[in-house]
């Protein structure tokens, strides 16, 4: 199988439903420019013209209502968002509107889009470009939240996404545009709704999306050389939530951590802590536990940042305590030469 | 114009008969959701839908009955609907502010305000990309006029060039808020229109003859300049904003001023003038005044008859498979 990075699938897949079905359309501030969305969307106007990948103006609620519209009569319009902060413009539409447009009409019109926001973490980011707001949407009955955390489910989640019949908000972390995965050429599609074990262990179970997967994973590996076996559960979805895969996965290892993306606070945690508490709540041998972001706002400094994100070593230490054990974090997780605000050294900025 | 002027008439009639009774059964407290009525507002609904085709679509607001029934929406569905049950047009999921009838191309209603515009427009920004001759006519209020939806949707509509008509209907009132506590004096609403480039007009939305007129230069205009159009048409709302009542008691609105719109009435007046230049007689209006009530007796009792949807169905329709 070939390489190829999160970002490139991203098109990949965009590319695939574009040519596989006329009534998609690609709608967005940047799509045609030359950085293309990050990279996930360049060539692709070239490729299909001006009439079905485009530019829009810089009204998120009216182009929300305007993408509904299309999905009304005939097209699967994508929308793109570069941050999730600028779709709150449209939460009027997204809310009310596309998610609620089926079950209103008693089932004669459904609202086939999906929409692409991108959420992001560290190099100054600040207050408006870092927030992970899933919660927000997978709290509205009617959306489909999907939060891919590498290249290969990134492409067949979005194929996916496109195909669904409903509204679909599919959510990229920009730290993850550059990592890569073995990615198949073809097309194909993984089930919306479906969590995936990404590392199995016996002692604990992380559940985490989106980026705070790769944390994830690199907190088990480093337990594991303390003996610590961790399992790792990507949920892939937040909305429909695999209920199934957690309740399995910690009905095996009797202790979870839920690793945030965003706040913990009525999040994405809370709900899967209560899912969990709800059910095998007498099985567990001790209290689960959440971690996020800092309960504040996102400041821009990197000299604050530090303790905003969590990491590996925030997870482990929760971890540690968890199995009784007293591990010294700063001796697992040496302070590394890259500094915290970036997610690898090719990473420059400037956003 | 595709209907006689006798037909407009009815069309009117058949409207104001429906919300009247509307009103006058809602005291039993069996529709049990908010109405807005449109009683003073039809020939607008009446003389624009005359002009549409049936696989035009049209959207609205909150206030939309008259829309719904003026493009031919089903009326046993319509107050089926009123009446939550399974036999309305939403299944009793919408209620009079979700209104639907896709056989007539009455697409949707919702009770926020603007929102249904940009979704109007990307209906027919769609009929354009399919190269579709079917236009789209969105139905709004002055108050739509001050969202931002509003003027998102006019520079898109302008900016693509599509075939929709805007129809605003100025009331004067949101609420209870006149219009010149929530917008510039002076200014016609049109000219928001214009400054987007998109062709206006203007008119009397309480006289038949000029709505009908001027809908059809607008429709002529968007067909033969693939572009969009915008009409403001001044109407007058009778009743209370929300509800089957009046409510000139509360103060609101100028002294005299219902009376005024009254003595404009859309259908009396039409009628008079119907009359006077013998295209109309009274024994025909008393004839035709008869069916129209048998018809609408029926729909009530139909939708007073029909069954409540299932427990099940509370769990349908929020995803499609």
């Amino acid at each position: 199988m070939r390489e190829l990075n999160y970002a490139n699938a991203i098109k990949e897949a965009t590319d695939f439903c574009l040519e596989v079905d006329q009534s998609v359309l690609v709608i967005g501030l940047g799509v045609p420019d030359p950085k293309g969305i990050f990279g996930t969307t360049t060539g692709l106007q070239d490729k299909y013209g001006a009439d079905r990948v485009m530019d829009m103006p810089i009204a998120e609620n009216g182009m929300t209502g305007i993408v509904i519209g299309t999905s009304l009569n005939g097209y699967r319009p994508i929308l793109t968002h570069q941050r999730v902060e600028f779709a709150l413009l449209s939460i009027e539409q997204i809310v009310d509107q596309a998610a609620k447009w089926f079950y209103m009409n008693a089932g004669q019109q459904n609202v086939p889009i999906v929409i692409r926001l991108i959420i992001g973490r560290g190099w100054g980011q600040g207050a408006q470009h870092s927030q992970s707001l899933e919660s927000w949407f997978a709290h509205i009955p009617g959306l489909k939240v999907v939060m891919p955390s590498n290249a290969y489910d990134a492409k067949g989640l979005l194929i996916s996404s496109v195909e669904d019949n409903n509204p679909v908000i599919f959510i990229e972390h920009r730290w993850l545009h550059n990592t890569i995965d073995y990615v198949p050429v073809d097309g194909y599609r993984i089930p919306i709704g479906q969590a995936k074990v990404v590392r199995e262990g016996k002692d604990v179970t992380i559940i985490a999306h989106s980026y705070m997967v790769l944390e994830s994973i690199r907190c088990a590996e480093v337990l594991a050389s303390q003996g610590i076996s961790v399992e790792v559960v990507d949920l892939r979805s937040i909305r429909p939530l695999d209920t199934e895969t957690i309740l399995h996965s910690v009905s095996k290892t009797l202790r979870v951590v839920v690793a945030d993306n965003g706040w913990v606070k009525f999040g994405v945690s809370a709900e899967i802590i209560s899912v969990i508490t709800e059910i095998i709540f007498d099985k567990l041998l001790s209290a689960p536990v959440r971690i996020g972001m800092n309960d504040s706002p996102s400041p821009s400094t990197r000299a604050l940042t530090n303790n905003f994100y969590p990491r590996a070593d925030n997870i482990a230490k929760i971890i540690s305590e968890m199995m009784g054990k007293d591990l010294d974090m700063s001796v697992l997780f040496p302070k590394s030469s890259i500094p915290l605000d970036v997610p690898d050294p090719s990473f420059t900025g400037p956003f | 114009m595709n209907s006689t002027s006798q037909e407009l008439y009815f069309a009117m009639l058949r409207i104001r008969m429906v919300e009247e009774k509307i009103a006058e059964l809602y005291s039993e407290q069996e529709m049990r959701c908010p109405v807005h009525l449109s009683i003073g507002q039809e020939a607008v609904a009446v003389g624009v839908c005359d002009h549409l085709e049936r696989e035009d679509i049209i959207m609205s607001a909150h206030r939309a009955h008259a829309h719904y029934l003026a493009k031919g929406g089903d009326l046993k569905s319509m107050l089926a609907e009123l009446y939550g049950k399974e036999t309305g047009c939403a299944m009793g999921k919408g209620g009079s502010m979700h209104l639907v009838d896709l056989n007539s191309g009455f697409f949707a209603a919702v009770p926020i305000v603007g929102s249904t515009i940009p979704i109007a427009v990307g209906v027919a920004w769609a009929f354009k990309l399919k190269k579709s001759s079917n236009i789209v006519t969105v139905f709004l209020g002055d108050g739509a006029t001050e969202a931002g939806v509003f003027f998102e949707s006019l520079d898109f509509a302008s900016l693509k060039n599509v075939p929709i008509l805007f129809v605003c209907e100025n009331n004067l009132y949101s609420v209870y808020s006149q219009l010149d506590v929530r917008q510039a004096p002076g200014r016609k609403l049109s000219a928001l229109a214009e400054s987007h480039g998109i062709k206006s007009f203007t008119g009397d939305g309480n006289n038949i003859d000029q709505v009908s007129e001027l809908s059809k230069e607008a429709i002529e205009y968007i067909k033969s300049n693939n572009a969009p159009a915008f009409m403001e048409l001044d109407t007058f709302r009778w009743l209370e904003h929300c509800g089957p009542n009046g409510d000139d008691d509360l103060g609101y609105r100028k002294k005299g001023e219902l009376d005024y719109w009254i003595t404009r009435d859309p259908i009396s007046s039409y009628k008079a003038r119907m009359i006077k230049t013998h295209q109309l007689t009274d024994q025909q209006i008393i004839k035709k005044t008869e069916v129209i009530s048998t018809e609408i007796d029926e729909a009530f009792k139909f939708a007073k008859e029909s069954p409540f949807p299932d427990q099940s169905v509370l769990n349908q329709h929020i995803y499609k498979d």
